[in-house]
């Protein structure tokens, strides 16, 4: 009996200390969740982007716009049905002003539902599907990085500009997927060869290459994220192909995070990015300096974007005096938030996405050996996505 | 069509089949004989690259990279069957999958916490890099015909070993009738031990070799772990000659599909459309083939035994 009041004792007490640690509500800090994808495929991605938010507010000596902030992370494992309970369990319990982090387009769309109802301000640092972009765009939703189709579209500009009459497209058969062939072909005016569509998360391309070969196209155009890239790449170049017919992809075919397991198969390949490692202003310098101190590994873009995101929303924070709870306040300023964004100009569309420039990048070994982007030229200059003229608040 | 065409997508159906065949030989002999569902195989194919990886560049050699894998990975599956799995083979089926996905997650978790979340780097060998003239005019890659003779030799031994030699007959008769074998003295458990290690070998060769062609990445069992399932079931539980013969088919029918069904539906369909279509059928046609498999033959085309 004893023994069972000194647990319950000790349980209460546990209790009561837990919540005197939990922060409380209405106090003055900034909370903020980041939902992203820590754990299992695509994890490489996800931290990158807390690793690069991170440093953003580290930056700020944790203190974004001046006022304490709390960063809550939760691993959303690219399962959308989690994501939705975990942007609940952040909004309902966390009481967060902000949320962030999310990697993948079919998880944002699956918890902005939830944030507008909420009426939680969501500040993407990756996923921009066509659909928040257009007609179902939310005043909630902020997308620091890039629209979907962008990235695509100035590398259909440059493919175009180099004179490749005949282009292969390769891309994975889901939305994004789609997308990314759609915003090649808006600026592409050549012919297109064929469009052949793979299966989400595919091994082997040996397939698609023999079909690559046969076809006998000018250039190849492929939008493979994460392993599915690094699996093309390599058996691109073992089948002797990377020689014969150039291969060009948006940035996220050649980021960071797979350069190093593809090797010399991504040696001089061209990409399409609004941001670079090497871009030249002092703000990229510290960022990829500081990056690659505190986590022994060069930034992706994806740390860059989330990078931005700990700045842009340091910069509204402050443009408000610091009062994070009201939220009509923090969106106004999101809008016109002011701050010296890593890949240069930045400034928001009226439906919460970037104009921004567009970089040409080259796939270059550094001393070291180790590969990096290169920036090469600029494609687009203020450029805006086709959506934002469907989009009232 | 193109008969270089033809030659070369069917030498990517053998070798995605071979490659499938060194998966599911494994998963099959465990399945077969020691009645456990390990969906924790493909973590053994996961660890077998990752090893690979780091032999390979720590004595800068592919070859021997491969070779120290295979012993090491052998034996993360004998500590896995003695620490994990031998509590498992006297309950239901649903608690094996459910302990084994646990391995999956402790696996994942583990090569996270040693290599890290980016995936790394394994090239094939220098004398293997090139490309090889099969027929004239014809190049294919020599690492992937490489792949395509272990495969065979693989199959050709294990069929020896099981059809030929003592341990076979014990492995034989484990999985035909085991109160019988270990009245007449086989020692089940340790027999049982030596086959989950042959299998956590062979699933290292196929992750060691598939390495230097896909990403060496957190989560590459699961990817493969899927298609293997898919073979074994075609083939029929427990039977290697089915394994081989059903990884064959599905390379084949995976390749061919992708290959072949866009371009023959152009024929029939407007170009947008029969890509789409095209590809959507694809990726089903190897799910197809096995739901009509289990129609005529709900045991596979060789099952095991009965």
């Amino acid at each position: 009996m004893a023994t069972r009041t000194f647990v319950a004792v000790t349980a209460t007490a546990l209790a009561a200390a837990a919540m005197l640690a939990a922060p409380p509500a209405g106090a003055e800090s900034l909370r903020i969740g980041m939902i992203t994808t820590l754990s299992g495929g695509g994890s490489g991605l996800g931290i990158d982007i807390r690793d690069g938010f991170l440093l953003g507010v580290a930056h700020a000596d944790g203190r974004l716009g001046g006022v304490e902030t709390e960063v809550i992370e939760a691993d959303d494992e690219r399962r959308p049905e989690l994501a939705v309970q975990l942007a609940d369990r952040m909004v309902q319990r966390d009481e967060v002003h902000i949320v962030t982090g999310i990697v993948w387009s079919n998880l944002a769309l699956a918890i902005m539902p939830t944030l507008a109802r909420e009426e939680t301000v969501f500040v993407s640092p990756n996923a921009g599907p066509s659909a928040l972009a257009g007609e179902q765009c939310s005043r909630y939703f902020f997308n620091v990085a890039y629209q979907n189709d962008n990235n695509h579209e100035a590398m259909g500009q440059h493919v175009a500009n180099e004179g490749y009459e005949r282009v292969f497209l390769l891309a994975p058969n889901y939305p994004a997927g789609q997308d990314s062939l759609t915003g090649f072909k808006r600026f592409f005016d050549g012919e297109v060869v064929e469009e052949v569509y793979t299966q989400l998360g595919q091994l082997d391309y040996a397939a698609e290459i023999a079909q690559i070969r046969a076809a006998e196209p000018d250039a190849v155009f492929f939008f493979l994220p994460g392993g599915m890239g690094i699996n093309f790449l390599k058996q691109y170049d073992q089948a002797g192909m990377k020689d014969e017919v150039p291969v060009f992809g948006p940035a996220f075919s050649l980021s960071q995070d797979i350069l190093g397991a593809v090797g010399d198969a991504a040696l001089g390949v061209y990409n399409t990015a609004q941001w670079s490692p090497d871009l030249d202003n002092d703000g990229n310098a510290r960022f990829v300096a500081d990056f690659q101190a505190a986590y022994d590994r060069l930034p992706s873009l994806y740390a860059a974007q989330a990078y931005d995101a700990a700045q842009l929303i340091g910069a509204a924070v402050a443009a408000i005096g610091g009062d994070v709870e009201d939220t009509d306040a923090l969106i106004a300023a999101l809008e016109t938030a002011e701050f010296d964004s890593i890949r240069g100009p930045f400034r928001f569309n009226t439906n919460h996405f970037p104009i921004q420039d567009f970089y040409l990048r080259q796939v270059v070994a550094r001393e070291d050996g180790t590969l990096t982007n290169r920036m090469v030229d600029t494609v687009f200059t203020d450029h805006a996505d086709v959506y934002a003229a469907d989009c009232s608040f | 069509m193109d008969p270089a065409l033809v030659v070369e997508q069917t030498l990517n159906g053998f070798q995605l089949g071979v490659m499938l065949f060194l998966m599911a030989a494994g998963l099959t002999l465990v399945f077969g004989i020691m009645d456990l569902i390990n969906l924790a195989h493909g973590s053994l194919y996961m660890v077998g690259a990752y090893l690979t990886a780091t032999f390979a560049q720590a004595f800068d050699s592919f070859l021997l990279g491969l070779l120290l894998a295979l012993p090491a990975a052998a034996l993360v599956g004998v500590i896995v069957e003695v620490t994990a799995l031998r509590t498992l083979y006297r309950r239901a089926h649903l608690d094996q999958v459910l302990a084994t996905f646990g391995l999956i997650l402790f696996f994942n978790e583990l090569v996270r916490m040693i290599w890290g979340p980016v995936p790394i780097r394994l090239d094939p060998p220098d004398f293997l890099a090139g490309q090889v003239e099969v027929l004239p005019g014809i190049p294919y890659s020599a690492f992937r015909l490489a792949i395509i003779v272990v495969g065979i030799a693989v199959a050709i031994g294990l069929w020896a070993l099981i059809a030929r030699t003592r341990l076979g007959m014990r492995i034989r008769a484990g999985a035909s009738n085991r109160p019988m074998a270990t009245a007449l003295g086989v020692d089940i458990a340790r027999l049982f031990t030596v086959v989950f290690a042959l299998g956590a070998a062979l699933a290292a060769l196929a992750g060691g070799m598939a390495g230097a062609v896909l990403s060496v990445e957190v989560g590459m069992g699961e990817q493969i772990l899927l298609l293997t399932f898919v073979v074994i079931v075609i083939g029929g539980i427990g039977s290697v000659r089915g394994a081989f013969f059903g990884a064959l088919l599905v390379g084949l029918v995976d390749t061919y599909g992708r290959a072949f069904l866009p371009d023959l539906l152009r024929l029939v369909l407007e170009p947008a459309v029969a890509d789409g279509v095209g590809a959507s059928l694809a990726s089903m046609a190897i799910y197809l083939v096995m739901a009509l498999v289990l129609v005529v033959r709900p045991r596979g085309l060789f099952p095991a035994h009965g």
